[in-house]
């Protein structure tokens, strides 16, 4: 019991079925699944389908953290990522030929890759501090998007593009399996390969990883072009859901709820240890929220405090210390200071 | 004095980690105007029995007792508050920030909110002046002094004007022996103020020195308190190890015989020098030789080692490999010539704190291996258990975070870890800073074994004896400039000391 209090996914999974659990005795209709034309449907398949890109983003994140990084410009590439596809699909003659996606596709991710490089350069190779490194291409990123779509939304009507995104396999929803392949390859590439190593101890101590021999450079580089392409194969299945790119609104808001997700999972954002499957808990269950807040009605004036302050109380939930303050606090209730003294004193 | 009463009472203290039990029944009194030492071997439990004192960490089971009333001390801060300051193993100073900043740092003299930057400056010199004796201008950086009187300043940080009790855990680690008079005499000085000095080290010495009493853990339970000048050496030793220890008095018998026999020369540093760090030096270490490198702290020793290990640039000279002229730009380029690198700073170049002992033991052989060619948990777990054996590292277990290892155990975990790259060249830098009298005799005896299977060392340390015990060849270094080389019979404690003062 005690071991499994301990475990880094034991408050995330509570958070997570809570939040479940209130949305099921709010609407008992939440958790039932139905089936349409070899699709299913049902808010939990929702949760899954619309959290896919926010999960994908937070699991590059949670690389680009546990080196005690931060990405601010996932976005952005989002958007960028989104534009340039859509862009490449609109110019086509016949909007549906496979070589097309495919090429859109490639040249989305291309794009992800450099901006990755990017920024990963400013960090390791010129030495500045993440928040601003990434800062950059935050800023810019969206003027790029601007550029890339003309300030306009581009629409694409292709069936396959939208496929992505929407279209689903073997009943489930298709964005869910790149997900999980995403999760799978990040997994291989950390914890069957050394990088994982190397990244944890990067983030906790670069200096000392210098001094083994680490080359810390390539290292940062490495999860820092990860974490762009999470966010360019995010912003396809975003775009692909909607077929149309928004260089101003797609993925707004996105770095600040991956790494809100990535905190939640466990992960610290002072580096070191990291916890790929804790991030993805904390991903769905911030789209749980952002689902649940909308089913049950909140004025949308007020649906962002409503969630800051839900975001609060997990983040609260989540620290040792306050738990600790909380516990102390009600266990001095219980052994009074004067009774131990006096057991001293006799 | 057997009249007086304690100012400080801990009684039968107990404390557990998970996994560990750090304490059990353990009992500390202290006494103003007495220095108090606490020995123990590594791991023993020292650092621990003054965190739960200062509220660091919480006390399972016992009592405190300050002035005979009962106190409960919840954190460090608490506990300053209390009259206990404290000077930690680890210090934890800005070396960027002036001196009367580092001293006021957190709690600055205001007024309406704004800091008093001259009336905090005035008040770090009085007391460093009055308290310390000691006269230096506060508006300075920190890191232009030298590290003694950075441990006298992190003094100065924790006492304040109601101190009733110091306590300095192993503040002479890492000072050579001028440095170390210095800060006793500010300690007996403020003995005379009436203060209780609780005072953790290693070195024998220094406890008959200094202290009146002395208190004796072992694995983390109470030997007993006894008064110093009552307590001949070899029972102090005795109950701080559980058995006999000579193994220091067979070591210069190895030392002499392989003196003679040298390989052929494996690395040569010709006109290697750094604008700042090191004047051009030449210094060639053959194969299987231990090469010392004594002096001053700030003389240059450290910087010197860290041009053979690229861990800075060199602006003049090269390095000579078997013959060859040959670069050698970062640490990874080092280690790929078989070059392994023990640093001085454990904290901010060794140790990565939140990682197991056993990923710490690896981590440099699989940096050489690269990303891919990944040491099998299963090999990981033989090599951590290997080395654990080998170096007595406490507690055995593999998956302890390295932080939670007491600072000589860390000590033996950053050998081992470089240990495993199977180096040609070993650099030590202070390798037994911190490090109790057993292992320190263990370690030396290792340097010594390896050296005769082949493995060359560069050998730092702050210690003469030690660098005399185990060396063929000591590069005496002043000022930052290299000024004499001596070997064999030469190599006596008075020639270095002559040396290294200028005569
Ligand atoms: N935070 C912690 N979590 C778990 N175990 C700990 C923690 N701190 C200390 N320990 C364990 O408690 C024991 C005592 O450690 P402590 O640091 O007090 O030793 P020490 O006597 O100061 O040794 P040294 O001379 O090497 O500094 C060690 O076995 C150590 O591993
Ligand atoms: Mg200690």
């Amino acid at each position: 019991m005690g071991k499994l209090y301990k475990h880094h996914l034991f408050w995330p999974l509570c958070i997570l079925a809570a939040l479940l659990l209130f949305n099921l005795f709010y609407s008992p209709d939440f958790f039932s699944i139905t089936m349409h034309d070899g699709h299913l449907y049902g808010s939990l398949i929702d949760i899954l389908n619309f959290g896919a890109p926010l999960i994908l983003v937070a699991i590059g994140m949670t690389l680009v953290v546990a080196t005690k990084g931060i990405d601010l410009s996932v976005g952005s590439i989002v958007a960028i990522s989104g534009a340039l596809a859509c862009l490449t699909i609109s110019k086509g003659t016949d909007q549906n030929a496979l070589g097309l996606i495919v090429i859109s596709i490639l040249l989305a991710v291309g794009l992800s890759v450099l901006l990755g490089a990017w920024n990963g350069l400013l960090v390791s190779v010129a030495g500045i501090q993440p928040i601003i490194a990434t800062l950059i291409l935050m800023v810019a990123g969206r003027g790029i998007a601007q550029l890339v779509t003309g300030g306009q939304i581009i629409t694409v009507s292709s069936s396959k593009y939208s496929y992505i995104g929407s279209g689903a396999l073997a009943t489930l929803p298709f964005s869910i399996f790149v997900v999980v392949l995403m999760l799978i390859v990040a997994l291989l590439l950390t914890r069957k390969t050394s990088l994982g190593l190397f990244i944890e101890s990067v983030g906790c101590n670069p200096t000392a990883s210098l001094m083994a021999g680490i080359r810390a450079n390539w290292v940062i580089l490495s999860v820092y072009v990860f974490c762009g392409v999470c966010a360019g194969i995010a912003g396809l299945i975003l775009s692909s859901n909607v077929s149309s790119a928004d260089g101003n609104n797609a993925g707004l808001w996105y770095e600040l709820d991956a790494i809100l997700a990535v905190v939640i999972g466990g992960t610290s954002l002072n580096g070191g240890r990291f916890y790929l499957t804790g991030t993805v808990i904390g991903a769905l269950i911030i789209q749980t929220l952002t689902t649940t807040i909308y089913m049950i009605g909140v004025p949308p004036e007020i649906t962002l405090v409503v969630k800051s302050f839900v975001v609060l109380a997990v983040c609260l939930i989540q620290s040792d210390s306050f738990r600790a303050a909380i516990f102390y606090r009600w266990k001095t209730r219980h052994y009074p200071g004067e009774k131990e003294s006096i057991r001293h004193v006799s | 004095m057997s009249t007086q009463k304690p100012i400080l009472q801990m009684k039968q203290i107990h404390k557990r980690f998970p996994g560990v039990k750090a304490l059990s029944n353990v009992n500390l009194r202290l006494f103003p105007g007495e220095v108090h030492a606490l020995m123990g071997e590594n791991g023993a439990g020292k650092s621990t029995l003054i965190k739960v004192l200062t509220g660091v960490y919480s006390i399972d089971e016992g009592s405190v007792e300050m002035e005979e009333a009962p106190i409960s001390v919840q954190s460090p801060l608490e506990s300053q508050a209390a009259g206990i300051s404290t000077v930690y193993q680890e210090v934890n100073l800005c070396p960027n920030l002036t001196v009367a900043e580092n001293i006021f740092i957190g709690r600055e003299p205001r007024k309406f909110g704004r800091i008093l930057w001259k009336e905090m400056n005035k008040r770090a010199q009085e007391i460093l002046s009055e308290r310390l004796n000691l006269q230096i201008d506060v508006t300075e950086p920190l890191y232009m002094y030298s590290v003694a009187v950075q441990q006298l300043v992190a003094i100065a940080r924790a006492l304040n004007i109601s101190a009733k009790v110091l306590i300095l855990d192993e503040p002479t680690s890492s000072l050579d022996k001028n440095e170390v008079q210095q800060l006793f005499r500010i300690m007996e000085k403020l003995k005379q103020d009436g203060l209780a000095i609780l005072f953790v080290t290693h070195f024998l010495d220094q406890m008959y020195e200094i202290s009146d009493r002395v208190t004796i853990l072992r694995n983390g339970e109470f030997v007993g308190e006894y008064m110093a000048k009552d307590l001949p050496r070899l029972d102090l030793v005795l109950k701080m190890i559980g058995k006999e220890l000579n193994l220091l008095e067979e070591l210069p018998s190895l030392a002499e015989e392989y003196k003679d026999s040298l390989g052929e020369e494996l690395v040569k540093a010709d006109g290697l020098g750094r604008k700042g760090a090191i004047e051009p030096f030449d210094l060639s270490i053959h194969k299987g030789e231990v090469v010392g490198l004594a002096g001053l702290l700030g003389s240059g020793r450290t910087e010197a080692a860290r041009l053979f290990f690229g861990a800075d640039k060199p602006d003049s000279g090269k390095l000579i490999f078997s013959g060859r002229s040959e670069g050698v730009h970062t640490p990874r380029e080092a280690i790929g010539r078989r070059i392994a690198f023990c640093s001085e700073n454990r904290k901010t170049e060794g140790i990565i704190g939140d990682l197991t002992v056993r990923e710490n033991i690896i981590l440099a052989l699989q940096a050489k291996q690269g990303v891919f060619r990944t040491i099998s948990r299963k090999q990981q777990e033989e090599y951590a258990d290997e080395y654990i054996r080998m170096l007595n590292i406490n507690p055995p277990s593999p998956d302890h975070l390295i932080k939670n290892l007491s600072g000589g155990n860390q000590q033996k975990v950053l050998l081992a870890r470089w240990l495993l790259t199977s180096p040609q060249l070993f650099i030590l830098d202070e390798p037994t800073r911190g490090i109790d009298i057993g292992a320190k005799a263990e370690i030396q005896k290792l340097v010594l074994s390896l050296s005769r299977q082949g493995m060359s060392f560069l050998f730092i340390s702050s210690e003469l004896e030690e660098v005399l015990r185990v060396s063929g060849r000591i590069a005496i270094l002043r000022d930052r400039h290299k000024v004499k080389e001596i070997s064999g019979k030469d190599m006596s404690q008075h020639q270095i000391m002559q040396a290294i003062a200028g005569g």
